[in-house]
């Protein structure tokens, strides 16, 4: 009985702290020939997510997001990051607002809307 | 071209209709047209600056350096917004009297002429960096060069009339109701900016979100639409906000009408007291 209420202790443990380290681990994106590389970012539902946005471009770009409410410039060569969540499941759009034609979404949990 | 005159225009109409605003919100007051003008000055010298070291900027405070300097300057603006409002809310009479020229020069000596500097400064300071280091970065990478100008300067007129038709049409409102409209239009500003500021700061990670996508009305209003935007400069608008954005919002529009009432109702016993 102890033994296996231990080993539930320790299993409830590691689940947590993969949940956490999922959260934990800045997730990348890079601007490259203006345009967002991945255009599309997986991130899990409910949990505080880092994104880390990369210009490899000579321009400056501003990572912009009605859907999410964030806005941050990058500058050119530059790098920023931007806290994101805890997001209900669903597809959230980020466009670069000094070339709007580049957008993405982040894809919170499963969702296929 | 084009699409530098839409992206200049779309930077210049915020800092637009907040100006056009203060300077409705501030008719009567004596000297108020220096102090207005003064702060657009001192905006885009600061908006060359920030762009010039944005860099710099970026990577302080571990990073966070963007967010606490917008958020820093966007409750500074919220502060002199409330400041402006509370003021009036003692010497709304008098100024009207002002502007219908029946004397009552105002009088009081703590005119909020440095509020209106300030919300000036901040307003043009945090639109027009965007616009120096857009431009600029353009420049740098001699990307047709006199076809920018010119959508620059098409997007900087274009964003400009803007505010003359708000403040124009504000002046159409009847004497009586004025300084009330304007100070509405004020105390939801002040919110809209403070939520903004919230916003930032759970964006470092400095602030929770308290629940994200507390409704979506992006179907009704799209906030990248014209009329999103201006309704986000004017009243907040949010087409998907965050509790914490909410939260800002509304102890804003408590804190501000609150203070409002109590300075107004002092002021009023206060003359109540003379008179007797």
């Amino acid at each position: 009985m102890a033994r296996s209420l231990a080993l539930a202790a320790v299993a409830l443990l590691g689940l947590t702290a993969f949940a956490v380290s999922a959260a934990d681990a800045p997730v990348e994106i890079h601007i490259k020939s203006q345009a967002f590389a991945p255009a599309e970012i997986a991130v899990p539902a409910d949990v505080k997510v880092e994104l880390h946005v990369i210009n490899d471009d000579d321009l400056p770009a501003e990572f912009e997001s009605y859907d999410l409410s964030r806005e941050i410039v990058v500058p050119a060569h530059g790098q920023v990051k931007v806290f994101i969540g805890p997001l209900k499941a669903g597809r959230y759009r980020f466009f670069n607002d000094f070339h709007q034609e580049s957008e993405g979404y982040v894809v919170a949990g499963d969702a296929k809307k | 071209m084009l699409a530098t005159a839409i992206i200049v225009f779309r930077e210049v109409i915020e800092a637009a209709l907040i100006v056009a605003i203060v300077l409705g919100a501030s008719r009567g007051i004596p000297r108020r047209g220096r102090w207005v003008s003064g702060g657009i000055a001192l905006g885009v010298v600061g908006a060359s600056v920030v762009a010039m070291f944005a860099d710099v900027i970026n990577g302080s405070f571990a990073g966070n350096g963007q967010e606490l300097l917008n958020a820093g300057i966007l409750l500074a603006a919220v502060c002199m917004l409330a400041w402006h409002n509370i003021w009036m809310s003692s010497h709304g009479k008098e100024l009207a009297d002002n502007v219908k020229q029946v004397g009552a020069a105002v009088k009081s000596g703590n005119r909020p002429l440095t509020a209106l500097l300030v919300i000036t400064f901040v307003a043009v300071m945090r639109e027009g960096s965007e616009v120096v280091l857009f431009l600029w970065a353009l420049a740098a990478n001699g990307t047709g060069h006199l076809s920018m100008v010119i959508g620059g300067i098409i997007g900087l007129i274009a964003g400009a009339l803007v505010g003359v038709v708000l403040y124009r049409g504000l002046l159409k409102i009847p004497l009586k109701y004025f300084f009330n409209v304007t100070g509405w239009l004020v105390l939801l500003i002040a919110a809209g900016l403070a939520a903004q500021a919230a916003s930032l700061l759970n964006q470092a990670g400095l602030l929770p979100a308290l629940g994200t996508d507390l409704w979506d009305s992006s179907g009704i209003l799209n906030q990248g639409s014209l009329t999103g935007q201006m309704l986000h400069v004017l009243v907040g608008y949010t087409a998907r906000p965050s509790g914490i954005q909410l939260l800002f919002y509304a102890v804003t529009l408590v804190v501000i009408l609150t203070l409002m009432h109590w300075v107004g109702k002092r002021h009023r016993e206060a003359a109540a007291a003379r008179a007797a």
